[in-house]
């Protein structure tokens, strides 16, 4: 069976933030992984070539966007639902 | 020193095809911005733009021209007709050699290296145009006007991302300035509103699917547009001598650089460059009655120059009037301050401040009088333009009112 959901995500953030996946935890914020804006910007940019979704995120608003990204495990939860909303 | 004047204006734009054109939109408060046509639109997310419409480049350029002009040439060869022409210069023996130009572009021929890289990518063609090289050089335009105009002395092109444009009328002003010449035609142009174009900013998710609303609380990002604005920068002792209408005095400049981030804006950087724009005018900044903004509608410039403008002006941020125009043409890239300047020139010599249109909620963040939604009767006697690049670099110009 291919990588979970989870478990690439991860990969994503870490790979942004240079870090082992290990020391990424689902509690962790991209600000504590040291992921700025731009940093963001990359990874969502990573999350939708992976899992060939749109991540509804505009920049100028991240905190009113459709897509959570308070947490790793907000982040998660979004690229699940996205990726169950494109397959039904 | 020799002091510089404006003597003739031209552009075109989402507002208008002409000066005069564009001048009257913004009084009227006119929004430019709409849906886009063009090829594949459909494949992008962003769908809104500052398109040039019902512009038919046969009407203006024979055949063999066209071949050689992408569409930022065209708009420049366009704006500088209209300049020239209401300038009532024309350039001949010693006026010509110590006469030039100097334009701002980012990208320069966007649509062309678009259509080939389509041709040669999509299409699987192995074959391109002879003239795509000097089509699509980003001084194609300025050596275009150089050869229709004779214009013999200094000129080049200017790409400063979104400050272009004002760093090339800098140049030219100190140019002038100096006494290296006695006339530059100067301003700047874009044509970016092509599907490579636009996907290019879809990727960096600053941009609005809806409208660009500076200044306003619920802004959600910036609204590219296209075209060119030209002017002409004349030695004043000359124009004088010759009777030419004078549109405005250039009396300062001054260029900074953030030397911190390639897209996040700097407060100190922007600061720096208005105050010393005042300081190489000797004006204080009391004096200033109108500001042309930067005023993209994304978050972070918008509150940025803010601060910026409150830092460096204090209690009289408070007075002073400072709109965006990108509200109604859009963001030309590079050729957005040239378009701006518009507004500026229309502000000392009509008494007429172009408003900030698409407001809607205050932000506590841009809390100044950015002339919301109407233009309004004001007499002002200096007026800056600001512009602030990617990249962290700024140019910030000084006008007053015809001498």
């Amino acid at each position: 069976m291919s990588k979970s959901i989870k478990e690439t995500v991860i990969e994503i953030i870490a790979e942004q933030a240079v870090l082992e996946p290990s020391d990424v935890t689902l509690q962790s914020t991209l600000e504590d992984v040291g992921i700025d804006s731009m940093g963001l910007v990359e990874c969502i940019f990573s999350i939708e070539e992976a899992f060939d979704i749109q991540v509804p995120f505009n920049a100028n608003s991240p905190d009113q966007s459709e897509f959570d990204i308070s947490s790793v495990a907000a982040i998660i939860a979004a690229v699940e639902k996205l990726v169950a909303d494109q397959s039904t | 020193m020799n002091r510089v004047v404006i003597t003739g204006q031209g552009s075109i734009n989402a507002l208008g095809h002409s000066a005069e054109a564009t001048i009257e939109a913004m009084r009227e408060g006119r929004c430019g911005i709409g849906a886009l046509e063009l090829r594949d639109v459909d494949r992008l997310s962003i769908k809104i733009g500052g398109q040039v419409r019902g512009y038919d480049p046969e009407a203006e350029f024979n055949r063999q021209q066209i071949a050689l002009y992408d569409r930022f040439t065209q708009f420049t060869l366009l704006a500088a007709r209209e300049a020239i022409r209401q300038s009532g210069l024309s350039f001949s023996g010693e006026l010509a050699t110590l006469s030039g130009v100097v334009l701002g572009t980012a990208g320069g021929g966007v649509n062309t290296w678009d259509e080939n890289y389509r041709t040669v990518y999509e299409d699987g063609k192995n074959r391109v145009h002879p003239f795509v090289v000097p089509k699509l050089m980003n001084n194609a335009a300025a050596s275009h006007v150089s050869m229709e105009y004779n214009l013999k002395g200094p000129s080049f092109t200017v790409a400063t991302a979104c400050a272009s444009s004002n760093h090339a009328m800098g140049q030219a002003f100190n140019m002038i300035r100096s006494g290296m010449a006695k006339v530059m035609i100067a301003g700047g142009s874009e044509s970016m509103l092509c599907f490579g174009g636009i996907k290019a900013w879809e990727g960096l998710r600053v941009m609005s699917r809806d409208a660009c609303r500076p200044f306003s609380a619920n802004r959600n990002g910036m609204v590219q547009g296209e075209g060119a604005a030209v002017f002409v920068f004349e030695n004043y002792e000359m124009a004088k001598a010759r009777g030419a209408d004078i549109l405005a005095e250039v009396v300062g400049f001054a260029m900074t650089s953030d030397a911190a981030d390639i897209v996040m804006p700097s407060k100190q950087g922007a600061a720096r460059a208005i105050s010393g724009a005042m300081k190489d005018a000797k004006i204080n900044a009391d004096d200033v009655g109108y500001i042309n903004a930067h005023g993209t509608g994304t978050a972070a410039n918008d509150k940025t120059e803010c601060a910026a403008v409150a830092d460096v002006f204090g209690h009289h941020a408070n007075n002073l009037m400072m709109s965006s125009t990108k509200s109604m043409h859009g963001h030309l890239i590079g050729g957005t301050g040239a378009v701006e300047l518009l507004a500026c020139v229309m502000a000392l010599k009509d008494g007429v401040i172009a408003p900030t249109i698409g407001y809607e909620e205050p932000d506590p963040e841009c809390a100044l009088d950015v002339v919301p939604n109407e233009a309004r009767e004001a007499k002002v006697d200096v007026v800056l333009s600001n512009a602030f690049a990617f990249g962290g670099l700024n140019a910030v110009l000084a006008l007053k009112r015809a001498p």
